[in-house]
């Protein structure tokens, strides 16, 4: 069967003028428990490369620069 | 980006501990602390520093047996009657008996309980009888300390391993376990001594009603491993029949009211802003008085708080938004909802299996030992009733010094080579098709069922039903299964667990023929408790393949319950008064 991809809005936003994963930075990425993190190969900027949050925080809360934000998925806004 | 690799290691060690959450951390530190001399790896399929059920705090004790203001006799007591009399009371009393030295000890770590004017820790009243409910109102720290606590022991972290099969000797000793590399595929195979599996509830059972897969009340990566490798390897699984239901925010998985809240005089109300159970605790039979509420004309339910004074209300919503589950205050933000202004409507959660908050788990005795020689469980995957996170860390300590003494006392066990293989082929099975359905979407299916089918109240007919799309969902996962790469293989691997627990879930019910624990176990075709069959364990087993289920006698009690107690959690409505 083809596969598409579908586009979806996702809870996890980096601010890539403060994030320092290019510095080799990549708490946020090991903290997090369904590891949905990655550091962006264009970019080396941490992003959410997949959408399977729980949004319990631990990337916003243990970032050294507060880079991260995480909201509320939309679904359940 | 996560490309499969090709790869298998072998390591060994005295002690094995999967899951590094709650449970795991504390087993870890104890088997340690038994013998220093041997070897004790801890492995998790995320982190250790942010793992499990408390990966971002907790804010509370729950279930705490402090001298002064409750008894092990008395805690165990409430803990039997409100189980509705299921249970072994001796893993409770132990329990009841071992936690406020591990208060202690976890004081020590520097997590911090709440304490008044005088340095005593100020427990709180939620259960029917008794005082147990301690606030950690910096709760946010317990992971950190815990973190602290594994290095200075010098204990060795595997992260990003991925457990997926047990390993056993040819006479069902333990030998050891399987584990893949959640960004990689590779292949780790640790023989050990002895194995404690601390691998959470399975908390992707059910489909949260919002239709977004991981805004489960569990922590998601927590999709009942656990279960299905202790069925796999052999050992019985207790009253799996018994759900963990949870009252929540309508929408928002974060707990609701009973143990933050409920001291400060906040409570569960129905529409018309009226009180309609006596306790908030969680027990099956409250669970049941709050669906009733729902479905009827006075529903639906609400969390009241907009009675309590601003200063009260600030002090809740500072534990509430800031420690356990900090996105809350955003989720109300979003929804300018205030608790000073109105009441917060509530829901229940997903169906899934928790020995933590009911009593479905993985048997074990009051050493922690399940029914496999060697093999352990602690945590809200063991079948110790309602111990929540107290529970894991307790248990979790008598399962680590336990099987430290079975590791000193026995060699490593022999298991087949050809079990590795298999299990190789098993694994990578996704990986070499071309063409096929992803795990999300064989998952959602199998979620979707379980919502449709098994959610309670059950019905046997449903069940039936349930039980034969669930077995081609099984087709289409052994057979046409597709992931492109190693990230998506650990959610194909978590989709086996998942559905292996629903059939589980499925068959479980289906045995014990009448109604127990409330909403947890609601049979609309056999409506009554029928203590005459029924007062009993029931343990599900994979018998050459088969999965069974067989009774287990209730041991006898510890602490006696006179006849007039029994019956006191099934009084949970709220009579008219004249």
């Amino acid at each position: 069967m083809p596969l598409a991809t579908t586009h979806t809005t996702v809870p996890v936003v980096v601010d890539d003028a403060k994030c320092i994963a290019d510095k080799g930075c990549t708490v946020c990425v090991d903290v997090c428990p369904l590891d949905v993190l990655r550091i962006s190969d264009m970019t080396k900027k941490a992003y959410m490369a997949y959408d399977e949050c729980w949004y319990c925080m631990p990337c916003e809360a243990d970032c050294p620069t507060g880079a991260v934000t995480v909201n509320i998925p939309y679904l359940l806004r | 980006m996560d490309d499969i690799v090709e790869g298998l290691s072998e390591i060994s060690c005295d002690v094995l501990v999967i899951g590094g959450g709650t449970a795991g951390p504390m087993a870890a530190l104890k088997a340690k602390a038994k013998n220093p001399k041997a070897n004790v790896v801890l492995l998790e399929k995320a982190n250790v520093k942010r793992s499990g059920a408390i990966s971002m705090g907790m804010d509370g004790l729950n279930n705490a047996v402090i001298p002064g203001y409750a008894t092990p006799e008395q805690y165990t007591k409430e803990i039997t009657i409100a189980n509705d009399g299921i249970v072994d009371q001796a893993a409770v009393y132990k329990y009841a008996q071992r936690c406020y030295g591990i208060i202690e000890e976890l004081d020590s770590y520097g997590i911090r309980f709440l304490k008044n004017e005088n340095g005593d820790f100020a427990v709180k009243k939620v259960h029917h009888i008794g005082t147990y409910v301690l606030p950690m109102p910096n709760g946010e720290t317990v992971k950190k300390a815990l973190y602290r606590q594994l290095r200075r022991a010098r204990i060795l972290i595997s992260n990003r391993y991925m457990a997926t099969r047990l390993l056993t000797s040819s006479s069902g000793r333990i030998a050891g376990a399987i584990a893949v590399n959640t960004r990689t595929a590779e292949f780790l195979v640790l023989k050990a001594k002895s194995v404690i599996l601390c691998m959470g509830a399975a908390g992707r059972l059910g489909l949260p009603t919002s239709g977004y897969m991981f805004g489960t009340y569990e922590n998601a990566a927590n999709s009942g491993d656990g279960y299905a490798m202790a069925y796999h390897a052999g050992a019985a699984l207790a009253n799996l029949e018994c759900f963990q239901i949870n009252p929540l925010i309508k929408d928002y998985n974060g707990p609701a009211c009973a143990y933050v809240a409920g001291p400060f005089g906040a409570y569960t109300a129905n529409g018309e802003g009226s009180r309609f159970i006596e306790c908030d605790y969680w027990s099956g039979q409250m669970m049941l008085e709050f669906f009733n509420e729902l479905q009827s004309g006075k529903g639906p339910v609400f969390l009241k708080l907009n009675h309590l004074h601003e200063n009260t209300i600030s002090e809740i919503e500072e534990t509430l938004h800031k420690v356990e589950r900090p996105t809350r205050g955003l989720f109300h933000e979003g929804r300018s909802t205030d608790y000073r202004k109105e009441m917060i409507e509530m829901h229940i959660s997903e169906i899934g299996f928790c020995s933590g908050h009911s009593a479905s788990g993985v048997f074990v005795d009051e050493f922690a030992r399940t029914t496999v020689p060697g093999l352990y469980a602690a945590g809200d995957m063991a079948s110790v009733p309602h111990n929540y996170m107290l529970g894991a860390f307790t248990n979790g300590s008598v399962a680590g010094e336990d099987a430290m003494m079975f590791a000193d006392n026995h060699d490593f066990a022999e298991f087949d080579q050809a079990d590795v293989k298999r299990e190789q082929e098993r694994v990578l099975a996704p990986t070499r098709r071309e063409d096929g359905i992803p795990p999300n979407q064989i998952e959602y299916k199998t979620r979707r069922l379980v919502n449709d089918y098994l959610q309670p109240p059950k019905v046997s007919r449903k069940y039936e039903i349930g039980q034969k799309r669930l077995a081609e969902v099984r087709e289409d996962m052994e057979q046409n299964m597709m992931v492109t790469n190693a990230h998506e293989l650990m959610r194909a691997l978590e989709t086996h667990s998942i559905l292996d627990c629903a059939d589980m879930a499925a068959h479980a019910s289906l045995y014990r023929t009448e109604s127990r624990w409330g909403l947890y176990h609601l049979r609309t075709d056999y409506p009554e408790k029928n203590d005459e069959d029924w007062f009993c364990h029931t343990l599900l087993t994979n018998k050459g393949g088969r999965m069974t289920s067989e009774k287990r006698e209730v041991q006898p009690y510890v602490v006696p319950i006179a006849d007039e107690e029994k019956g006191l959690y099934d009084k949970q409505r709220i009579r008219a008064s004249a």
